[in-house]
């Protein structure tokens, strides 16, 4: 037993500096290099001023702007979370029929069903997108609130629409805070 | 359709990649030439002179054992004393105060046993300090201490009349150099150019659009510590919410490659052992049987999820798939994964002992729900972790060989080894102790008020709450039904100790089973050997995990997730 000890301290010493030390700085170091875009948060800069990142949702409830996933975080990017509500919550119901009934009033005449992802809360609570049919649905509103034309604001959805990577993997989406700076003529 | 491409992407990338890392991780083990000893074979030889080990001396299964703990034990205290004191320690921009003892505790026991277990959130808790010296350096060793004690096994297999089964320092500080950090490097770097964040400044700030409000977004070195925490099969988040946070896994390619790495070195340590033992197909028929039970309930997760919620269907809400909507129960799942990838990922993080998330398994359908907490019950077997899968998968080979051998009258063995009572005692044991630390954690915790008090979704699902956190615990998983309050003393100090039993009472039968292999004599194969290698010795081996699994979880799954289904769809 005491043999074995001054090993496992060493080691246990040695190792943390490699693995706990070296490799992450290595890393950091690294991906300052090639991608310090993405290593920082993918921030959106503009003329000097930072618009919050790429990869990271915001609050939208205005008619004009295009709104994003319910968010169990009150997107707080510094305090990630779902809502963890079980498939047959009451709770779960409440708040997805108070989540129709505030899109339905924004926009009565709207003839669309509304998408699953519209009304539930994202896993992180911080979801950048929506699905293409979740922008698709909300086109009316922004285009009457924010004053553009149906057929401007579906060619900007349109434009912001990413498929699936390689065409294969992951799902088709819109990122909502690209597209709500597009409104705003800001990109 | 796309559905079938993602997955032939998927199992057929895993597959390719299966025979050349096994190859090179047999010959790191075996000690062969290899290009990166340039590098790494000073460091390696520098290691051990100033540990003071003789790479070449050997050590009984005891011995073996002992190194094991102590080192597990002298980490589990360092992480401890990391997050008490990390408020007087450096590289702690966000002025993080010392964590909890019990959830320090909980934490630290949680990382040294593989399970990553996480009862705090990490932006919230942890500096960047503690997250790179604890959690990184833990993920690297745990996983490494799995794969020494899988191939103490191996030698008790391959070796015969000798007590020795290899050195625990040398199997370790191979498996971290030569195995983990190369792996990591690479993906790490992959992650940045997806997205994910590796920076020591502090938290960004930005001014939302709308509110115009100063908006502050969590980033730290998160790419180092992720790309381990899958190829460890370790599971535990740089953020609260682990894989699914847009900046731990912003894109579906960085999706991708972590459920990859999820299941890349389990499944490529079937075909080193195949290699081992002088026979591959012996690696692929135990593959086979993972794959073969993994396919069959993922098919069953992506079918529950993709049909939705049916009180959805009641509200009038889309939730039809088509190619503008992914459709299907999106409570608590991300748009960029979709239905198809957080099914996907949430069996294969179960499947492994691995337990990161990409989606909130509380919100899933009972079903969806069922597929991987039963994953987790199987004992981490299915692909599992990294080492323990595989030395779990050889326990229940062990009994199956025995049950075939007593069907038909003859002395069990395995590769050249007769299986006797000694061995099936143990395997006996590493069976069973998970199945009981699971069913009696939670029956402890259902008749306790500290128990029930922190529990989050009403009637069955918030029974399905704390089950799941007990088969997570006592299977050295770490996802959850997160809705659970478990950041509690109640959970912390219970869950530690499932989590303590679970790995460690497993690990010392299977190093004692290797140490009384290698003692054996090995026996030619005859006519009455049963070969372990064919289909037919796959689907009894199926056979056996599936009625041991059924037989000994169905009762309390009856009571969580099976009959909330039949309350929905009843």
């Amino acid at each position: 037993m005491k043999a074995q000890l001054r090993p496992a301290i060493t080691l246990l010493a040695l190792l943390t500096i490699i693995t706990g030390a070296v490799y992450p700085l290595t890393v950091t170091g690294l991906a300052q290099l090639l991608f310090p875009q993405q290593a920082n948060g993918s921030l959106i800069v503009i003329d000097g001023k930072a618009y919050g990142s790429e990869l990271i949702g915001q609050q939208f409830d205005d008619p004009k702007y295009f709104w994003g996933r319910p968010s169990a975080a009150g997107y707080n990017a510094t305090a990630s979370s779902g809502s963890n509500y079980g498939p047959m919550n009451p709770t779960l119901e409440e708040v997805v029929q108070a989540r129709i009934e505030a899109l339905q009033a924004a926009d009565p005449n709207n003839p669309l069903s509304i998408p699953v992802d519209l009304v539930t809360a994202s896993a992180s609570g911080l979801d950048p997108h929506i699905s293409v049919a979740a922008a698709l649905y909300q086109v009316s509103r922004v285009a009457t609130a924010s004053g553009l034309g149906e057929a401007e604001v579906t060619s900007l959805v349109e434009q912001y629409t990413e498929g699936r990577q390689l065409g294969i993997f992951g799902e088709p989406r819109v990122n909502v805070l690209l597209l709500n700076l597009a409104l705003d003529g800001i990109q | 359709m796309n559905t079938w491409i993602q997955m032939i992407f998927y199992f057929g990338t895993l597959l390719i990649l299966t025979r050349p890392l096994g190859t090179y991780m047999a010959k790191v083990y075996q000690g062969e030439r290899l290009i990166l000893d340039l590098v790494l074979g000073p460091v390696e030889r520098f290691l051990y002179r100033l540990s003071g080990i003789d790479p070449r001396s050997e050590m009984t299964w005891k011995t073996y054992a002992v190194a094991m703990l102590l080192f597990n034990i002298i980490g589990l205290i360092a992480v401890y004393l990391l997050q008490r004191l990390q408020g007087f320690l450096p590289l702690n921009p966000q002025g993080l105060g010392a964590v909890s003892p019990d959830s320090a505790w909980n934490t630290a026991v949680s990382f040294a046993t593989n399970t990553n277990w996480q009862g705090y959130g990490g932006e919230m808790t942890m500096s960047y300090l503690t997250q790179m010296l604890g959690m990184t350096v833990q993920n690297f060793v745990s996983a490494a201490t799995g794969m020494a004690v899988m191939l103490a096994l191996i030698r008790g297999i391959t070796r015969h009349t000798t007590k020795k089964i290899g050195n625990f320092w040398v199997d370790m500080t191979r498996s971290v150099l030569y195995i983990l950090l190369p792996l990591s490097l690479v993906l790490a770097m992959a992650l940045v150019s997806q997205g994910v964040v590796q920076t020591f400044s502090e938290y960004q700030t930005a001014t939302s659009l709308q509110s115009g409000e100063t908006q502050l977004i969590a980033v730290g070195p998160a790419a180092s510590q992720v790309a381990i925490k899958q190829l460890g099969t370790n599971g535990g988040g740089f953020f609260n919410v682990n894989s699914s946070h847009p900046l731990e896994n912003p894109t579906p390619f960085s999706n991708f490659f972590q459920m990859l790495s999820i299941l890349l070195i389990p499944a490529a340590l079937c075909y080193t052992y195949g290699k081992m033992v002088g026979d591959t197909r012996q690696g692929w028929a135990l593959l086979a049987v993972m794959t073969i039970v993994l396919v069959a309930l993922l098919g069953v997760a992506i079918w529950s999820e993709q049909n939705g919620n049916p009180m959805f269907n009641e509200m009038g809400i889309d939730q039809v798939q088509s190619a503008t909507n992914p459709g299907g129960n999106m409570e608590g799942k991300e748009v960029r994964f979709g239905i198809v990838n957080s099914s996907l990922w949430a069996t294969v993080t179960t499947a492994a002992s691995n337990g990161s998330v990409n989606s909130m398994h509380d919100s899933f359908m009972p079903l969806g729900g069922l597929v991987p907490m039963w994953m987790i019950q199987l004992g981490e077997i299915i692909y599992g972790g990294v080492g323990s899968g595989l030395y779990g998968m050889l326990a229940f080979v062990i009994i199956a060989v025995f049950v075939s051998g007593l069907m038909v009258g003859r002395t069990p063995e395995y590769l050249g080894k007769k299986i006797e009572a000694y061995e099936m005692k143990m395997a006996s044991i590493i069976i069973l102790i998970p199945v009981m630390v699971v069913l009696i954690g939670t029956a402890v915790a259902l008749m306790s008020e500290a128990g029930r008090t922190t529990i989050f979704n009403p009637s069955a699902h918030g029974f399905s709450e704390v089950l799941y956190a007990f088969s997570s615990a006592g299977n050295n998983n770490g996802s959850a039904f997160a809705g659970l309050g478990a950041n509690t003393p109640f959970y912390n100090i219970a869950l530690g100790i499932a989590m303590l039993i679970a790995r460690y009472w497993l690990a010392i039968p299977v190093l004692a089973i290797a140490g009384s292999l290698a003692n054996k004599k090995k026996i030619p194969a005859s006519a009455g050997t049963l070969p372990t290698h064919t289909p037919l010795f796959i689907v009894w081996v199926i056979g056996v995990i599936i009625i041991v699994g059924a037989l000994s979880f169905l009762p309390a799954l009856a009571l969580g997730p099976i009959v909330e289904h039949l309350m929905i769809f009843g």
